[in-house]
């Protein structure tokens, strides 16, 4: 399987520690050899707290191949941002989506759905069924 | 009628008070928030005045697409998204008509201001920039300096009320008795409608 025809993820934290922790959490739980590509755009650009649309939008073309990108996103202006590039139409590759799930668990979900060769709409559902799973 | 350099006028009057206020604002952001709303804000409308310095689009609506994309870009907080989709969508609201009537500028800005609802989730009584916006919307028919008074009196009026949305609203009820930032940022770019018109 080529890395074309799977689906980005982009995690997006207002930490750039929490976020590239993550993908490798999430990486590191997906296997040897997965070839899934993972992006990570945590904190602002000068590496403070905060959200970066710069940073997220880079990050989205980075792992665009084709097959859609799935963005997830911690708290407060790490959604609103992402939702406002949503609708500005032109700043993140077509068929990229924000994803309503659990960060961690949902980034987990994603990328071992994705590194399947499941589409766009099977990641998302992985994702977002990660809030479905209680722990007590 | 207002046309693009009443626009102009509006963005820089505004990151003019912004500058001056930021203390204000971060210190109203500390108990609640993170304090960092004023610094936050300052960078974006700074970027906002050196944008429309450069390119000066010749629309109302092309000055406020523009500036809201630059805030959505530099704020780096959650007010960035927020004020860049006000802008935004009152700006794609305008078109692209050389100059509009201040009655379009009202329809348009309640646009804006519900994308801003829809966007943020919040409604009136939240404790957020709602609260200064949906009074001014709702005044600017009677004039600007109506909209800036019913602006300033919502951003007050935000003190008593428990927070609902963003970080404040983890605080519960100690969050009660603070004037809400994001009212109070809101209730400066409505008054400096007034500044650009010259009232």
């Amino acid at each position: 399987m080529t890395d074309t025809n799977l689906v980005g993820i982009v995690l997006v934290s207002h930490s750039a520690a929490v976020a590239a922790s993550v993908a490798e959490l999430a990486r590191g739980l997906t296997g040897g050899g997965t070839t899934v590509r993972v992006a990570s755009a945590g904190g602002a650009e000068d590496g403070g707290l905060g959200t970066s649309a710069e940073l997220i939008a880079e990050a989205a073309a980075s792992v665009d191949r084709g097959a859609g990108v799935a963005i997830l996103t911690d708290l407060g202006s790490a959604v609103l941002t992402v939702k406002a590039l949503l609708a500005e139409g032109d700043e993140l590759p077509d068929g990229a989506r924000l994803v309503d799930a659990p960060f961690v668990e949902g980034a987990v979900a994603a990328v071992v759905t994705a590194s399947t060769g499941a589409d766009l709409a099977a990641v998302e559902a992985a994702a977002a069924e990660a809030y479905t799973y209680r722990k007590v | 009628m207002l046309d693009a350099d009443f626009f102009r006028r509006w963005m820089t009057a505004t990151a003019a008070s912004v500058e001056r206020e930021a203390d204000r604002l971060t210190a109203l952001d500390s108990p609640i928030g993170d304090a960092d709303h004023g610094s936050n804000l300052r960078r974006g409308f700074a970027a906002v005045t050196a944008t429309l310095e450069k390119e000066a689009p010749d629309t109302p609506g092309g000055v406020l697409t523009v500036s809201g994309r630059q805030l959505i870009s530099t704020v780096g907080g959650a007010s960035g998204p927020l004020y860049g989709t006000l802008l935004r969508r009152t700006g794609k609201a305008l078109g692209d008509a050389a100059e509009v009537s201040e009655a379009e500028f009202a329809t348009a800005f309640r646009t804006g201001v519900e994308a801003v609802m829809t966007l943020g989730g919040a409604a009136p009584g939240d404790k957020t920039m709602i609260d200064a916006l949906l009074p001014a919307v709702d005044a600017l028919g009677d004039g600007f300096g109506a909209a800036r008074t019913a602006a300033e009196q919502g951003a007050l009026a935000t003190t008593p009320l428990q927070a609902r949305k963003g970080r404040a609203s983890y605080l519960g009820e100690r969050s009660i008795g603070h004037q809400d930032p994001g009212a109070t940022s809101a209730a400066l770019l409505v008054a400096a409608l007034t500044e650009a018109h010259g009232d």
